[in-house]
């Protein structure tokens, strides 16, 4: 066979399961408390500092991480039920996201140990929020061809040139970053970049925010002009940033955030059908859950893949893509289904307004952290074909 | 699945790849490769793989049995496995002892039902019956007034029209008529035809599964092979894509079926939770077996498409393999049923608890 791929049937251990339990409590204490919506995911307002505080309280940010940095030292599988339940609360994870999926694991690994001391335990605490310096207006899917410039100087470097649809800028106390250190080289177009560490607030810094379609301001254009960032705010070797990117990418691929992202339709098309569905509903609903079950299956063995200190980039790639294809599908098919909705059905309104806000979501699913084609040309990959 | 990950699928595997090449069997157009395969296939012990010692088999855990299925998936294997198979296990909840020789189990589909009148006499009409004219007995589940029954019935009993499902296989009609079994005993509490149509629709998955990662395979080794436009057709991204979604829908039907497999064979009872995971392993492999082999047969363009390539043993195959035991469109309603009645707020806590 040139192709093994694996996707054990990987369970969740019986501790996640009281896990599991202690957040969906927390959750809905606070949405009693009116922290959140959960029926209302197109809030304009997608940021929660007490909210990341409390989470962070609770030993569910870097639960994962040493405990000298602030972290649990629990299991990939445990962070998965966290992760999983938030999101399909509906929880505005915004604010510690990307710091506890993304940014954190790539300061354990490439940063100074003072830094981490530093940082780690903010956020653990939920105190801090990280951005992802990556596209620039010349430079999306192609990452190497990024040309905002780190040019050596007394005890660090300067910064200058524009990053772009920077999710988070506005809010975020740090960002990690790619920077032109040198110009590429004939064998090596992926050479002369470097990852960095930037903090954010500071002078030298712009960040202008960019209206999205679905009506929010997330993402925002993030100038930089002759802005300082010492030298220990390097993250692993000058120049050799490509051959640090790729083994996140199956932390960030694989996990439930890739294929929950419109999931409130699916609840509430349930809720709006009722308990006797017709046929054709009841069809639809099986469908959808049945795909929904499948890849939650390939997700969940990718994280067991992870806990035991593999690296699944493949098997990673094939859960983003067909992940992200179906929620961006799913708004669509429950608009198809919802069709023929009784008018009596109580959630009417609030299906409608959902569906509007899914569908407007539903785009940028398959192109935010990898689009389609690129996971597909790493998949192909993988299959030997390239 | 791995391949040769316990004893079973290695004994299996070694007899498929000496006697079921599908390269062999597909220029062998008097199907004699059938006689010595089911042969070495007996003598194994692998058609009564799911019955116990004491009633005739060798007593192969159901996880073991599932992965089987899964090889023979990967061969395309045309002899009643499966269905013997099936038939033993169900011969063994009611502790029936499973005869020698090929058998097929009755009903195949969820529409169809055999009734056991006062007279201890099986009646009923049954469509698409994998085998029925290879198999030397039938396992037959059977409603009657006080309950369930599994029966053994000779097959000479039963009135059979022959028919073939897409895949060339027999997939037959059967009418028992007031047919007097060999045997019969009452079916254990709980057990229903949906648990019959259950395990049957996580065997032809766990084939399914098994086929496409076939497809996938040849399909690779192909577009490597293929030069059109003077390069491989390989480096082409159009066909690199087309081939990065085949690999996705063998993924995907991998891990569904191996998932309910898992589910069933550490079942204490048939919940919710495992009617979910076999729903949907049905549902999604069949749906994977038209996307995927639809790629599988694009990327081999003409030569696909004629009887001397051995692609359509295995892309007709799952075509029809999707037909058995419920079909898809039958488990989609069914699953949505199920979560319909459940209530829109137990939809998430159902998947996931599994």
């Amino acid at each position: 066979m040139t192709a093994a791929l694996r996707f054990d049937p990987i369970r969740l251990p019986e501790k996640c399961e009281q896990l599991r339990k202690e957040v969906r409590a927390f959750l809905a204490e606070e949405i009693a408390a009116g922290t959140f919506d959960p029926h209302k995911p197109n809030r304009e307002d997608t940021d929660a500092p007490e909210f990341s505080r409390r989470v962070g309280a609770k030993g569910w940010l870097g639960m994962t991480w040493p405990k000298k940095y602030g972290g649990q030292e629990r299991s990939f599988l445990e962070r998965y039920v966290v992760t999983e339940e938030m999101r399909v609360a509906n929880a505005p994870t915004r604010r510690f996201f990307v710091a506890d999926r993304q940014s954190g694991p790539v300061l354990i690994k490439y940063a100074p140990e003072h830094i981490k001391m530093d940082i780690l335990p903010r956020i653990c605490r939920g105190e801090i929020c990280f951005a992802i310096g990556m596209s620039e207006p010349n430079s999306g899917s192609d990452l190497f061809a990024a040309k905002t410039r780190a040019t050596k100087t007394d005890g660090g470097y300067l910064i200058n040139g524009t990053k772009i649809w920077t999710s988070s800028a506005h809010i975020a106390d740090y960002m990690i970053a790619i920077f032109r250190t040198s110009p590429p080289t004939k064998e090596n177009r992926r050479h002369g970049l470097t990852q960095f560490l930037v903090k954010m607030k500071q002078p030298g810094i712009e960040v202008n925010p960019i209206g999205q379609i679905t009506g929010q301001y997330e993402f925002n254009e993030v100038v930089f002009t002759d802005f300082f960032v010492p030298e220990d705010h390097v993250l692993g070797e000058v120049d050799g940033a490509w051959k640090q990117a790729t083994s996140e990418l199956a932390y960030e691929r694989s996990g439930p955030e890739r294929f929950l992202e419109t999931y409130y339709v699916l609840t509430e098309l349930v809720r709006a059908v009722g308990p006797d569905p017709d046929t054709r509903s009841a069809e639809g609903i099986g469908r959808l859950v049945a795909q929904l079950h499948t890849m939650r299956r390939m997700s969940v063995s990718v994280a067991g893949m992870l806990q035991a200190g593999k690296e699944p980039v493949v098997e990673a790639s094939i859960v983003k893509d067909i992940g992200t294809v179906w929620e961006q599908q799913l708004p669509h098919r429950v608009r198809d289904l919802a069709a023929f909705v009784e008018e009596t059905a109580t959630n009417r309104e609030t299906l409608q307004r959902q569906l509007d806000f899914a569908i407007k979501t539903a785009p940028k699913l398959t192109i935010q952290g990898g689009t389609t084609e690129v996971l597909r040309g790493i998949i192909a990959r993988g299959l030997g074909l390239r | 699945m791995a391949e040769s990950d316990n004893i079973v699928v290695e004994t299996a595997e070694k007899i498929f790849a000496d006697l079921a090449d599908p390269q062999t069997i597909n220029n062998d157009k008097k199907d004699s490769w059938q006689a010595p395969l089911w042969q070495a296939l007996s003598e194994a012990g692998l058609p009564l793989s799911w019955v116990p010692d004491d009633l005739g088999g060798s007593g192969a855990s159901l996880a073991d049995g599932f992965a089987l299925l899964n090889a023979a998936g990967r061969f395309a294997i045309a002899v009643p496995l499966a269905e013997t198979m099936l038939a033993g296990w169900l011969l063994a909840q009611a502790k029936i002892s499973s005869p020698e020789g090929e058998m097929t189990v009755l009903p195949a589909s969820p529409r169809d039902r055999i009734t056991l009148d006062a007279d201890g006499a099986l009646s009923g009409r049954c469509r698409g019956i994998p085998f029925a004219k290879a198999a030397k007995h039938f396992a037959v589940l059977a409603y009657g007034k006080d309950g369930i029954s599994i029966a053994l019935v000779d097959a000479g009993k039963g009135r059979i029209e022959s028919g073939l499902n897409v895949g060339y296989d027999h997939s037959d009609t059967v009418t028992l008529d007031k047919v007097q079994p060999v045997a019969i005993k009452v079916a254990p509490k709980g057990f229903d035809q949906t648990t019959m149509m259950l395990i049957g629709g996580v065997a032809r998955s766990l084939q399914i599964a098994g086929a496409l990662e076939s497809m996938l395979d040849i399909s690779v080794r192909y577009s490597n092979e293929r030069v059109a436009f003077e390069k491989k057709i390989s480096k082409f991204q159009a066909v690199q894509h087309n081939l990065a979604r085949l690999a996705g829908e063998s993924a995907a039907a991998l891990a569904a079926a191996t998932s309910a497999a898992d589910a069933i064979a550490n079942a204490k009872s048939f919940d919710d939770e495992v009617y979910l995971e076999a729903a949907s392993a049905k549902i999604r492999c069949a749906e994977a077996a038209e996307k995927g082999g639809g790629i599988a047969h694009q990327v081999h363009g003409a030569i696909g498409f004629t009887n001397e390539h051995i692609l359509h043993r295995y892309s007709l195959r799952a075509l029809a393999w999707r037909d058995d035991f419920g079909s898809e469109s039958h488990w989609a309603v069914e699953l949505g049923k199920l979560v319909a009645r459940r209530g829109a707020d137990e939809l998430w806590p159902l998947v996931a608890s599994r």
